[in-house]
């Protein structure tokens, strides 16, 4: 009963709670709702403490067992700790911390992202290749939109509309249409998902188990 | 050329080239900058989280504003390190459902309001809009590419005659979206690559 019956009644209370406050504009459920997404936040920080501590451990295991590789998992190690200490130490303003941000943390995501340039190139060959009707109106919006967003784009003409003109019309109008079709159906899901939720039929975020 | 004195700068750019440099293959450079990151990154998150959530919305009501009931708050995020001990990992579903439920709950009103209502209320307002005709065309033309592309997802009937055919126009709509969604990924993606290569070529080398 503790393990599965009473944390799915709780689910029920608070899920319940956070539709009804919705339609009642009354200051103390605003209250609670704005608690609620506050407590929200803070089990938000534990879970990310709980990760954090299983990829350390996961990184020591690789160290001691001296798994193949296992130099970077001191590497991985040795950045996680000394961003925290930098934290800590100079706090989040200012200092090592912001220092390690700006010149280690940026560059390399960054760096990492526009990798994914080339990759995409390359799977655009394979994605774009003209095999049927639909496949030509891919390889076709792909193509406007990719010229239209480059200056070159301005010189380009087709029927007295510059690329540019038309890749903005096909983000505004086709693309939208495309953008709202799936967002209407991701809305209706969510809702079906989230009222399976709160009513105890949907429950695999318990995990497995008693 | 004006190399950077900045030792930051030479930092940021060791990086840089180490992270390309898994365009000519999987190696040892490339995967130091990668695990640099990940524990970097995963410190930056924790700090961030530690400070914003459990310092400013847990420590501060809790022990600064003597707001006891975030002691409620303080035990169920307590109860999420259960799940490192298996035994009692149970412990961990109350505030799992805490969490799940509250999102659900939020997410009924105020999703249906911003990914249902509300697009199909600018779809349809903007069909009546009353600009140039080529502003009308485009709002109708958008009107029914929101349709079939809902049609082209309904499969409870068979996409059979009219239906068949609006699911096909559905089809058209969603294929011209992936290939703007496409096209404009790619230039995002290469947008950060000029600004990596300006940052080498300028800051770094000074070139620029």
């Amino acid at each position: 009963m503790f393990r599965r019956t009473i944390p799915l009644i709780f689910a029920f209370v608070v899920g319940t709670f956070m539709v009804i406050q919705f339609f009642i504009p009354h200051p103390t459920f605003q209250a609670i709702y704005n608690g609620v997404l506050d407590w929200q936040q803070v089990i938000f920080g534990f879970v990310l403490v709980v990760g954090t501590l299983s990829m350390v451990r996961h990184h020591v295991i690789r160290i001691q067992r001296k798994k193949e590789g296992y130099r970077y998992s001191m590497v991985a190690l040795l950045g996680l700790v000394s961003m925290v200490l930098a934290g800590i130490i100079g706090g989040i303003r200012g200092g090592p911390y912001k220092w390690m941000f700006d010149y280690i943390q940026m560059p390399a995501q960054s760096s990492m992202f526009s990798l994914l340039a080339f990759f995409v190139a390359s799977a655009s060959y394979r994605a774009f290749r003209a095999r049927s009707v639909t496949a030509t109106l891919l390889l076709v919006a792909g193509v406007i939109v990719m010229l239209g967003r480059v200056p070159a784009g301005e010189y380009i003409h087709v029927g007295g509309l510059s690329l540019t003109d038309i890749s903005t019309w096909i983000l505004d109008y086709p693309n939208t249409a495309a953008k709202r079709g799936i967002l209407i159906g991701v809305g209706l899901g969510m809702t079906a998902t989230a009222l399976k939720i709160i009513l105890g039929i949907e429950t695999s975020y318990l995990g497995r188990g008693d | 050329m004006n190399l950077s004195g900045d030792i930051g700068i030479w930092v940021a750019a060791i990086l840089t080239l180490a992270v390309f440099s898994f365009l000519w293959k999987d190696n040892p450079l490339f995967r130091l900058a990668e695990h640099i990151l990940v524990g970097v990154s995963a410190g930056y998150y924790l700090v961030q989280y530690a400070y914003s959530a459990i310092y400013k919305k847990l420590y501060v009501p809790l022990f600064d504003q003597g707001n006891l009931l975030f002691i409620g708050c303080a035990i169920l995020g307590l109860l999420v390190f259960t799940r490192l001990v298996p035994r009692k990992s149970w412990l961990s579903r109350y505030p799992i459902a805490f969490y799940v439920a509250a999102g659900a709950g939020y997410s009924i009103p105020s999703g249906l309001q911003t990914r249902v209502v509300k697009q199909m209320q600018t779809s349809m307002l903007n069909f009546l809009d009353q600009g140039s005709l080529w502003t009308n065309v485009s709002a109708f033309l958008l009107f029914v590419g929101v349709i079939s592309v809902l049609l082209y997802f309904y499969f409870s009937a068979e996409h059979r005659g009219a239906f068949g055919f609006f699911s096909k126009i559905g089809i058209v709509f969603l294929m011209i979206g992936f290939g703007a969604s496409f096209g404009y990924t790619v230039m995002s993606r290469i947008t950060l690559l000029i600004g990596r290569l300006q940052f080498l070529m300028g800051e770094w080398l000074g070139f620029l």
